[in-house]
């Protein structure tokens, strides 16, 4: 057991720590108020090689592994919760899993553009009417002999409209639930037959693009099924077991941004003749932020540690992201609460990390399934993988 | 051509300072690479790419200066070379210029960078004092560099305007604010930095003949701590004229 980062460790989060602060912080405002995607910022993370993590070095990979990956993520999502996207959407989503399941073509064309940085990568799950349930979604691939064709409409999907290339997931033998479900690569940029449409009415995550895409009769080639036939369920579970990560550390992230934000407005902030950390109750509430900050850091890099040491991580990431997402809503709460008028008004952060944290709870598994899941394996009814 | 930088490892610019004992605390502190020194790392990589050859980093400090090279190896330097300054009974500048002369004097170099000031004890001298001991000429305060013909062409910032020095390589040249963007360590340049050479020198080893420090630190003092305001009650005409007797007799600014 060890809790000290290696010198490596130490130089990501120094370096991560140190691009958030210099490339993102400047932006936050006005990217906020403009909802502004800065295409930039993933450019520069991918020339970095903060996008190639347990990625082989043959597909630009950058040599490490999941908790470097959290370490840095943190860093950057601390900085502004939008970015915690970034990683996900490029990395731990599409690049890994075309490198698990992906023949050598697939993984030679699209692994380096996503990792680079070239490509702003997107996974397609959720539609209209099937969220938690997966399995339930409608969106059809038609396999007509040397190509596939895609009908129906996703939505909320990240990245959706700013992608280049995305994993999305169709049933191609309808009537027959999680086994009739296969995953594709889909190239955006010369694939006819896909609208895809911003959404503008979110809470929070502002500057992360959103949207509804609508497939008609477009034209998937043969060579762009990932997997087998039908294999697309248990293509799309493993990846989110991955992909919660970024919500877990990003959420964790959150936490540590109101903690700060928090403890150093109880310094500044004089009532009563003296600072109001002095106060018996603000006191209270920096304890309870500080707790579950620890806590939920710590099963962040349990979960990262579990995966690198290819063991099994699904409750240890499912506790991980719901622990996050609690104690992010929490400390987002309590920040506010702490900075009084000042943390109601849009001049100071507080209602951004309240608006974000609360996208937690419902992406990439609700808190109901997290608890189901972590419930389900400690009584026994599922296997950990 | 073959670059040397020398790099001092400093306390985080934002680090809170702490005496104990009347030394200053280093303890729970996040230590950097000097900020300017910073500068002149990415130059260095800079000329190297136009004129090929090696860089190496020289720092001379403690066990976490290592930390200090291996960031500048992950950002690029080819080798790295920690002058352990723990084997030494007190460390200054003229002490620190003699070894690292020493150091350097018996590698090959065509230019040595480093950075104009240090942001801990900005004393501006073991650079200087380097390039006396090694008998080159030093340009300080550089915001432009130019080499050709084994000739380096540098800006330096001088009062209310710019000088340019022309001096034959090999010379020292100081970076200022401005030469350059430095460079963020790659995720691949952070792994390939562990499989490069770092070399740990024992200053007893180097054969300096006197390792004795010239100067003495007397006393550490913190700045004292900001005063609060003081209002002046009353009517404005009586307030402005107690204002200003204050600012003569107290404050004596006027």
């Amino acid at each position: 057991m060890n809790f000290a980062l290696t010198e490596e460790q130490q130089m990501v989060q120094d370096m991560a720590r140190n691009f958030a602060e210099k490339e993102i912080a400047p932006y936050v405002e006005e990217d906020e108020e403009n909802h502004y995607y800065r295409r930039e910022i993933l450019t520069k993370m991918g020339e970095l090689g903060l996008l190639g993590w347990s990625i082989p070095e043959e597909y630009g990979g950058n040599g490490m592994g999941w908790m470097e990956g959290v370490i840095a993520l943190y860093e950057i999502a601390k900085v502004h919760t939008s970015w915690r996207l970034s990683i996900s959407g490029n990395c731990w989503g599409p690049a890994m899993t075309i490198n698990e399941y992906g023949t050598p073509e697939q993984k030679e064309k699209y692994i380096p553009g996503l990792v680079s940085g070239e490509y702003v990568g997107s996974f397609a799950i959720t539609e209209a009417n099937s969220g938690s349930d997966v399995a339930s979604m409608k969106m059809t691939a038609e396999d007509k002999g040397d190509h596939f064709v895609l009908n129906g409409s996703k939505m909320w999907i990240s990245g959706g409209h700013t992608s280049d290339v995305g994993l999305v997931y169709a049933v191609t033998n309808p009537g027959a639930g999680a086994k009739g479900i296969s995953c594709f690569i889909v190239d955006y940029n010369n694939t006819p037959g896909i609208e895809r449409i911003p959404i503008h009415t979110k809470f929070g995550m502002w500057p992360a693009p959103t949207s509804e895409l609508v497939f008609e009769n477009a034209i998937i080639p043969k060579e762009n099924l990932l997997g087998p036939l039908n294999g697309g369920f248990k293509i799309c579970m493993w990846m989110l077991n991955n992909t919660r990560m970024g919500c877990a550390t990003g959420a964790a992230a959150l936490s540590a941004a109101c903690l700060e934000g928090a403890v150093q407005y109880a310094n500044e902030r004089t009532q009563f003749g003296q600072p109001i950390g002095k106060f018996q109750m603000i006191q209270q509430q920096i304890a309870e932020m500080k707790l579950e900050d620890e806590a939920a850091k710590y099963l962040v890099y349990k979960a990262a540690w579990l995966k690198d040491n290819k063991l099994p991580s699904q409750q240890a990431t499912s506790m991980a992201k719901l622990y996050a997402c609690n104690a992010a809503v929490h400390a987002a709460n309590l920040a506010m609460k702490i900075y009084g008028s000042y943390g109601y008004s849009t001049e100071y952060p507080c209602a951004r990390w309240l608006r974000d944290a609360k996208q937690f709870e419902t992406l990439e598994g609700t808190s109901n399934i997290h608890t189901m899941i972590v419930a389900g394996i400690e009584l026994g009814y599922q296997p950990d993988r | 051509m073959n670059i040397v930088v020398v790099i001092k490892q400093t306390f985080d610019t934002e680090a809170k300072i702490v005496l104990k004992d009347g030394q200053i605390d280093p303890s729970g502190v996040s230590l950097v690479i000097n900020p300017y020194d910073e500068f002149a790392i990415e130059e260095a990589l800079r000329i190297q790419k136009k004129f090929g050859g090696e860089v190496t980093v020289v720092s001379c400090g403690g066990p976490r200066s290592q930390e200090a090279i291996r960031t500048a190896l992950a950002m690029g330097c080819d080798k790295g070379v920690q002058i352990d300054e723990t084997a030494l009974e007190s460390v200054d500048e003229y002490v620190r210029a003699e070894v690292l002369a020493k150091a350097i004097s018996e590698m090959p170099y065509d230019i040595i960078l480093g950075g104009r000031i240090a942001v801990d004890d900005r004393s501006s001298q073991v650079a200087v004092r380097l390039a006396e001991a090694l008998n080159i000429p030093s340009v300080s305060s550089v915001v432009k560099l130019d080499i050709e013909n084994n000739i380096a062409t540098a800006t330096r910032e001088i009062d209310g305007g710019t000088e340019i020095i022309e001096v034959p390589l090999p010379a020292m040249i100081t970076a200022q604010k401005g030469l350059n963007e430095p460079r963020y360590p790659t995720m691949p340049g952070i792994m390939k930095a562990r499989k490069k050479e770092l070399k740990v020198i024992n200053p007893a080893d180097l054969g300096v003949s006197d390792l004795s420090a010239k100067m003495k630190v007397q006393n550490y003092s913190l700045p004292t701590p900001r005063q609060g305001g003081k209002k002046i009650e009353g009517e404005p005409a009586e307030a402005a004229r107690e204002l200003a007797r204050l600012l003569r007799e107290e404050a004596k600014v006027l």
